[in-house]
């Protein structure tokens, strides 16, 4: 299960003169992971990317990749790497085949075997069609996956792909996620978003930046394991009083909604649904609905960069989600 | 990897419609030149004739046909040159280099060598047409090699500078009118002759350095001089995109 770690970040910041961009941030990849990187725009994703990438100089911190370090060994530790900027760097007067060819002599793939690299990496991104033609008149979306043919063609054991769907059409969203989780079996992958749903169909650890913090670090396991949980909304006919149904073992808070229904937390390990229904039934509430919610990535998100927390009881819920799971990872703020 | 990049940035520079017309209006222009120099030529033959020593076809037609072409690619460089960095800035093309296994000074190397050969191509074109001369008599190959040499010095310089412009902005109009401007007075500093400096001021000059090359004359210091103004400006370029990444 725990494969070699490919990709380590200690204690890493950025300032743009006063401004603290990024905020000692540290974490690992390993081998076969795919990492997502979530945060609203301007949160630091995109600065710790080109730090990662050896485009921008970090303020302090250190960097591994394939146990190189960037500034002590950057040929080594770029040779090890594959990056997608925010806007694919294509030149859009070369062909696809021209262009990458570029691409793998850049990478210092020897002469006889860039034909080969060139031709898997076409076929991983199904660019098979377009090879002869000018990169300029694809469309976004084909651009996009030069964009990623380009970063992979040199076979990195880490790839990096910042918001490698944005703007991109439905049906080409599929297809580049699909092609993300086809290239985390072999490679680890860390891909930046602020689509929600984008990591919880693509990514197995999820990180979640806001201003310049790493305010969340956990497997995709871990979270969907918080995000079942702990809220029922339920509607009666005859409303009890909401003091009894506090009482029933396991709730720990209940609140009316607007709309007449009832919100009732509970802890994830004790589930009160089945004590509600029996009251309900022996004390004619006239119970007409009963959703179990999980709470999404949304609620957490959007918690968690608010940097709110506790006002709302949906908060309390998830009040503990601000320590980070990995103790090993270490360096929070 | 060096000559990857390079191959690449004059592969590129083909690819675009301004290498060809640059090629096209300047060997215009220079072929305009060499006619009128020729005509002259053809005037005082006769005297010349008279004249004793060896002064010839060489000294009439192409050490001033080289002068001219020095000050035609003095207009033309910054032309070409306002690309190279600029439009990859523009085109967010950058991080493809710079999270490539490569160096700065590999990266700043790889684009000046794709330029200057194909400044190298434009001077080889131009010295045709005195080779042309040969269908009908003699040159002074030793002359002719002096002036070609210094020529092709004076171009890496005018290279290396505008690649250093097109480092420092975004803005390929901005690129080229520093570049300009800043070869113009590299150029006309030898105007400065009087008042303290003066002499400093105009040995720093370009187009002293130049024109003994031009008459034949071959000097190392000269060289010195123009590989000297070469590597300055590339090292000048290798920090400033350095600072690219360092800045903010």
């Amino acid at each position: 299960m725990h494969h070699t770690t490919l990709l380590q970040v200690n204690e890493l910041s950025r300032f743009y003169g006063p401004l603290q961009a990024v905020k000692n941030i540290s974490f690992e990849v390993r081998q076969g992971e795919v990492l997502g990187f979530l945060g609203p725009n301007g949160a630091g994703k995109t600065t710790t990317m080109q730090m990662l990438t050896g485009n921008l100089a970090p303020s302090q911190g250190r960097i591994m990749v394939a146990g190189h370090d960037l500034f002590e060994n950057p040929r080594a530790a770029k040779a090890a790497i594959g990056y997608l900027p925010e806007q694919p760097p294509v030149y859009r007067d070369l062909t696809v085949d021209e262009y990458l060819d570029y691409c793998a002599a850049l990478n210092r793939i020897v002469r006889g075997k860039r034909r080969a690299a060139r031709d898997a990496a076409k076929d991983k991104c199904s660019l098979n069609e377009v090879g002869r033609r000018l990169i300029g008149n694809l469309s976004k979306g084909f651009q996009q996956r030069v964009g990623i043919a380009q970063a992979i063609i040199h076979l990195p054991p880490v790839i990096i792909l910042d918001e490698p769907t944005a703007g991109l059409d439905p049906i080409q969203i599929r297809e580049i996620r699909h092609l993300v989780r086809e290239l985390g079996k072999e490679h680890s992958v860390i891909l930046s978003t602020h689509i929600l749903t984008e990591v919880q169909t693509v990514c197995s650890h999820v990180q979640i930046i806001n201003k310049g913090e790493l305010v969340l670090n956990v497997s995709s396991d871990d979270l969907a394991q918080r995000m079942q949980s702990s809220v029922l909304t339920l509607r009666f006919r005859n409303m009890p009083d909401l003091s009894v149904i506090e009482k029933i073992a396991g709730v720990k808070n209940v609140e009316s909604a607007d709309d007449g229904s009832l919100r009732v937390y509970h802890e994830p390990s004790s589930d009160p649904t089945e004590a509600l229904v029996t009251r309900s039934v022996e004390q004619h509430w006239g119970l007409a609905a009963l959703i179990p919610q999980r709470a999404s990535l949304e609620d957490i998100f959007l918690e968690l960069t608010k940097g709110d927390v506790s006002q709302t009881g949906a908060a309390a819920t998830h009040g503990d989600v601000r320590t980070p799971q990995d103790a090993e990872n270490g360096g929070q703020p | 990897m060096i000559f990857t990049i390079a191959r690449h940035e004059l592969r590129r520079l083909f690819l675009s419609p301004l290498a060809w017309i640059i090629l096209a209006v300047v060997e215009f222009i220079l072929a305009w030149m060499f006619l009128q120099h020729i005509e002259s030529f053809l005037t005082i033959q006769s005297q010349l004739l008279g004249m004793s020593g060896e002064y010839g076809i060489t000294e009439v037609v192409v050490s001033p046909l080289f002068g001219n072409t020095a000050f035609v690619l003095l207009l033309v460089v910054p032309l070409i040159s306002m690309r190279l960095v600029t439009e990859e800035r523009r085109n967010k093309t950058l991080p493809l280099l710079f999270s490539a296994p490569l160096s700065m000074t590999e990266i700043v190397l790889g684009k000046y060598l794709g330029l200057y050969a194909f400044l190298l191509i434009l001077l080889l074109l131009i010295t045709l047409m005195p080779l042309s001369l040969l269908a009908g008599g003699g040159l002074d190959f030793g002359l002719l090699a002096s002036g070609l040499l210094g020529l092709a010095l004076l171009t890496g310089g005018f290279a290396a500078v505008g690649l250093f412009m097109s480092t420092l902005t975004q803005h390929q109009t901005v690129a080229a009118v520093s570049t300009f401007g800043t070869l113009l007075i590299f150029w006309l500093l030898d105007w400065a002759r009087s008042g303290t400096g003066a002499g400093a001021l105009a040995y720093l000059s370009l187009l002293n350095h130049t024109e003994p090359f031009l008459k034949g004359l071959f000097d190392t210091r000269d060289v010195v001089y123009h590989l000297l103004f070469i590597g300055t400006f590339l090292a000048l370029s290798v920090r400033r995109l350095d600072m690219d990444r360092l800045g903010g």
